[in-house]
């Protein structure tokens, strides 16, 4: 007893000063490394073929397009990122003469864009680059007696760069129509691209050659549209116009990607290894991916090759007072590492974050009571615990929705008729997303009054749908249910009875559900339908019999969302776009929506620039998507995300995923925070021990003195 | 013996081919190809072309089981269910869907399967058959009754709420381990400790209820009587002989789940991040990755006949009146 109590004892004195639950290893807890969470691995790394958040989150930081994001003005504005400025179109007629800037879209035939990259840009170290003494490449030719004890990309042991050049970038356009590299845009470009699909085409059949195997050269066939003019000068020229082609510069897809990485990936031999571009990426951006093991953690360290960027020097007025200019001109990255740990479950990566070894961290239902409080004005704040800790709210409204959808193909719910368009909205009326939002998204979100969310241009603050939304004493307000009958009378279903018929209206959900959540939503969605008497049918099923239904229009009312890719209104309204219907074109227009006022101009706004014109067209667009409610506008989702003290540099960017370059740390603040919070407590343990210790001696006790009168 | 195990060997390769059947017709039935492609995809911006091409290049654009298409014997070898099956039994377990080499990833995450499953085994086996033994010295005491109560209350309690409550109770309330995570090396101790802690105490229960009452078996037989009847004291009745006839059953149940300490455990890996096979396999369900989710079962299937054939073996080892023939 006396020698665990000395253990404890001494095990006290060194805990003293230094945290026992600290995850990480010893020594990092001065250095300027951010630690963050994922809880979903990253399918893949190529960033011609990667497309989610979670995805993002690392590739953004690795990869460069030409363009990015400013990371503080608003509205979002694009700047150069390895080029030297943002692209204009030049317009041209079919012959291939000028056209002047603002010609009738109708008369142009080509549009295209020289881009211009900024010279000495070098990639990370790679073994791809190394080359021999004589100047050759070092591992471009490897042969599978080369391989042996080659497990990971550590161990090559040579490594080297080279250069950005345009002929990279024109190589990823080219990889992009590649069918073997399965790019989710590839269809896109497609069509606007001059050049794309007859690429992808030739390419496709020389796949097919059984000569062919292993790497394909494509510096060796040309694409129409996409040409290099000399090192650092490219141009794409695209069919038509296209003003938001800009946006797509500014996505990983049209980072540049070196032929030499490709080509040393596939050789034979590399795949079986896992060693690939899916995990090993090779980019030009400010850091480097130096441990991928989405299994357990995703370490990027500072890449030592970096162009160099300063941090920006002006912004949003408010932005000086919140500290957010302090590091104006500040040369990034301001972090040296930034590890990301796996944590699938929201129990121990909320306690890791108040206990300060996560720097930042999102709000989940669990833990939401904990955090965040509304005052009565309904405005979010912290708890005073969070406040007592140091931690810091962020919100902001996302630029994604999340709506109700109708079938427009559906005999009962769709089509162009009258009695239908009542119907849906007498249902509009009735399904109610305030509730929705107060319920299942801990107030979470904005209702939405038409396709656009706030921070897109043409989202107009304070408008409001008249259909669904009455104003009453300067308040907004959903208009009565009473109403909402009234309509559905109007359509023909008196109390809900198909007048035609004599039969009560009976209408299907179809919904991918998988959880408990899931079922008191859908029991919320069946109140609200029942409002009107109608009686509602949930036909639940997995995503995949979910997705077919969709695609086959067999559906008839279902659930959607859109995270929007670019910050322009064509994001939203092309979801409603008849040539994109799904049933008919597999396009993203879930609805099938289609009327061809809409359509018309859409193909008018979408070539417009932004300013009075074009928001008159939009406003003409939203007016008759009201009418005709293909959607239920369901609501915006507002992000909430919480970060320590010593966390700096946070503002919402929701188009920029490269955003982790403008981060700082103050690892000395967060080090002590951290001893506050996490000394250990041992008096319960050596309570529990004695506790144990009082029950077996007098146990042990009563079995000797059994023993000895037994011996007796 | 020899003979013995060969046949057990042999009878394996059946079952072996119908668990695989089990689980492709179950898997196929739920996710067929086309959703795999769209699951694998992504959710934006797919189009029909692209699953075509994702199928092709994976083997998927196969028919299932059966190719009325070919002639002879490749209709049944010309199927996803041959391609994708004949390998596993040379424990070629292939690529995953999303290209990972699928033997390796579970060399790797075999360790830290292992590095939790093993402390959990052992400790486990000796402190449920120290308590129960415990138990036993004081049986029809209060000691007894209260130990009993207290195992069946652990046992109606969920592994969940261990894993949690240890959570809240260690890493957060304590602060004294971190609350989830690992690392490789020596560094992976401190995160093993939590749930191996949890992993035993779980078990405590159920060991302690199976194990009394086997040993309670034994004390009311013959042998125990005339032990005690040369005079020999309790603990040695009860470690010497006792235990030692226990042997049977207890192997019965302890060396069948031996092999099976490789597969990891879903939920605690989940909960504690440990990159183990456990979460490879949820994982891989959750991602519909049949390559992996067949490899695992195929894998399970084997470790779980090799541990029923190392308890035939080892029963000869603890009782020598039992051959194998």
């Amino acid at each position: 007893m006396r020698i665990l109590l000395a253990l404890l004892i001494s095990l006290s004195l060194a805990a003293c000063g230094k945290p026992w639950n600290n995850p990480y290893p010893k020594g990092e807890e001065g250095l300027r490394i951010l630690y963050s969470s994922f809880s979903e691995q990253p399918k893949h790394l190529d960033p011609a073929r990667s497309y989610s958040s979670n995805e993002y989150a690392f590739i953004a930081q690795i990869y460069e397009p030409p363009l990015q994001y400013h990371f503080l003005k608003r509205p979002y504005e694009l700047i150069p990122l390895t080029a030297t400025e943002v692209p204009k179109p030049r317009l041209l007629d079919a012959q291939g003469s000028p056209l002047p800037e603002g010609a009738d879209p109708a008369t142009v035939a080509f549009s295209e864009y020289e881009i211009r990259i900024q010279p000495g840009i070098r990639y990370q170290p790679h073994p791809a680059f190394a080359l021999k003494p004589d100047g050759t490449p070092r591992y471009l030719e490897l042969g599978e007696k080369d391989l042996i004890g080659v497990h990971a990309l550590k161990d090559f042991a040579e490594i080297g760069t080279r250069e950005l050049t345009a002929a990279d970038h024109v190589f990823q356009i080219k990889r992009l129509a590649q069918a073997s590299t399965h790019s989710p845009i590839a269809g896109l470009m497609a069509e606007h691209i001059d050049g794309f699909e007859d690429f992808a085409k030739r390419i496709a059949a020389e796949e097919k050659r059984p000569q062919q195997k292993g790497f394909l050269d494509l510096r060796q066939f040309e694409m129409a549209g996409v040409r290099e003019i000399d090192r650092h000068r490219f141009s794409i020229r695209l069919k038509g116009v296209y003003p938001q082609f800009v946006y797509w510069l500014a996505m990983p897809f049209f980072a540049p990607m070196p032929w030499e990485a490709v080509r040393f990936y596939s050789q034979p031999g590399m795949e079986e290894r896992n060693i690939s571009l899916d995990w090993y990426p090779v980019g030009t951006g400010p850091f480097l991916l130096a441990e991928n093991n989405p299994n357990l953690r995703m370490v990027l360290d500072r890449n030592p090759n970096f162009h160099g960027e300063t941090y920006p020097a002006e912004g949003e007025p408010d932005d000086r007072d919140q500290g957010l200019l302090a590091d104006a001109g500040r040369p990034l990255p301001l972090i040296d590492k930034a590890v990301h740990s796996l944590e699938k479950e929201d129990i121990p990566y909320w306690n890791k974050f108040l206990q300060g070894y996560y720097d930042t961290s999102g709000i989940t239902s669990d833990s939401f009571d904990q955090a965040v409080r509304f005052d009565t004005g309904g405005e979010a704040g912290l708890t005073g615990a969070m406040k007592r800790k140091g931690i810091n709210l962020t919100t902001a409204v996302t630029t994604s929705i999340m709506y109700l959808g109708f079938n427009m193909k559906d005999s009962v719910v769709g089509g162009d008729t009258e009695r239908a368009r009542l119907l849906r909205r007498a249902i509009s009326i009735a399904v109610d997303y305030e509730e929705y939002i107060a319920i299942f998204a801990n107030g979470r979100g904005l209702t939405a009054q038409g396709p656009l969310p706030p921070g897109i241009f043409g989202h107009r603050e304070g408008d409001y749908n008249p259909h669904v939304f009455e104003k009453s004493e300067g308040r907004l307000k959903r208009r009565a249910i009473a109403e909402a009958k009234g309509l559905l009378a109007k359509a023909g279903y008196p109390d809900a009875i198909d007048s035609a018929t004599g039969k009560p209206l009976v209408l299907y959900f179809d919904v991918a559900a998988a959880g408990p959540d899931d079922k008191s939503r859908l029991s919320w969605l069946r109140k609200q339908f029942d409002k009107l008497g109608v009686q509602l049918i949930l036909r639940t099923t997995d995503y995949n019999r979910f997705q077919e239904k969709m695609q086959k229009g067999t559906g008839q009312m279902f659930w959607w969302g859109w995270n929007a890719d670019y910050p322009d209104p064509e994001n939203f309204f092309f979801l409603l776009h008849g040539p994109n219907g799904k049933v008919e074109h597999g396009g993203e227009n879930a609805a099938n929506y289609a009327n061809p006022e809409f359509d018309a101009l859409f193909d008018r706004m979408k070539n417009m620039p932004n300013g009075p014109e074009r928001q008159a067209v939009i406003n003409q667009m939203t007016e008759i998507l009201r009418r005709d409610a293909p959607w239920i506008w369901g609501f915006f989702p507002k992000g909430f995300s919480l970060h320590h003290a010593w966390y700096h540099n946070v503002k919402p960017n929701l188009m920029a995923n490269n955003t982790l370059k403008y981060k700082r740390i103050d690892p000395e603040g967060r080090r002590e925070f951290r001893i506050q919070w996490n000394e250990p407590l041992w008096w319960p343990v050596i309570l529990t021990l004695l506790a144990l210790a009082a029950l077996i001696i007098p146990a042990v006790r009563l079995h000797r003195q059994r023993e000895r009168s037994s011996a007796r | 013996m020899m003979a013995y195990i060969i046949r057990r060997v042999l009878y394996a390769i059946p079952i072996l081919v119908g668990v695989n059947v089990l689980t492709f017709v179950l898997f196929f039935v739920v996710n067929p190809p086309d959703d795999m492609a769209r699951m694998n995809l992504g959710i934006k911006r797919v189009t029909p072309e692209a699953i075509q091409t994702w199928k092709a290049e994976r083997g998927y654009d196969l028919p299932l089981l059966y190719n009325g298409q070919a002639q002879g014997l490749e209709q049944l070898t010309g199927t996803i269910f041959f391609q994708k099956s004949v390998k596993l039994f040379s424990f070629d377990f292939g690529r995953s869907d999303s290209g990972r080499d699928i033997g390796y990833d579970i060399s790797q995450r075999m360790w830290p399967s292992l590095a939790i499953a093993g402390p959990v085994f052992l400790i486990g086996l000796l402190t449920t058959i120290g308590i129960a033994l415990a138990v036993v010295l004081f049986r029809a005491t209060p000691i007894d009754l209260t130990v009993v109560v207290a195992a069946v209350a652990m046992m109606s309690i969920s592994g969940l709420f261990y894993i949690i409550g240890g959570q809240w109770l260690v890493g957060k309330l304590l602060r004294l381990i971190p609350i989830s995570g690992y690392d490789t090396g020596w560094e992976a101790a401190k995160f093993l400790v939590l749930p191996v802690i949890i992993g035993v105490v779980g078990g405590l229960g159920s060991g302690i209820r199976v194990y009394r009452t086997l040993f309670l078996e034994e004390i009311h037989k013959d042998y125990v009587r005339t032990a005690r009847a040369k005079g020999l004291s309790e603990n040695a009745v009860l470690f010497r002989h006792v235990l030692r006839n226990a042997m049977i059953p207890i192997l019965t149940m302890v060396v069948a789940a031996i092999p099976l300490l490789f597969m990891g455990a879903l939920v605690t890996e989940s909960f504690f991040g440990i990159p183990g096979l456990g979460s490879y396999t949820i994982d891989a369900i959750s991602r519909q990755d049949f390559a992996i989710v067949r490899s695992m079962v195929f894998l399970g299937s084997v470790l779980y006949i090799l541990g029923l054939l190392l308890t035939d073996i080892s029963y000869t080892l603890v009782d020598p009146r039992v051959r194998l023939s």
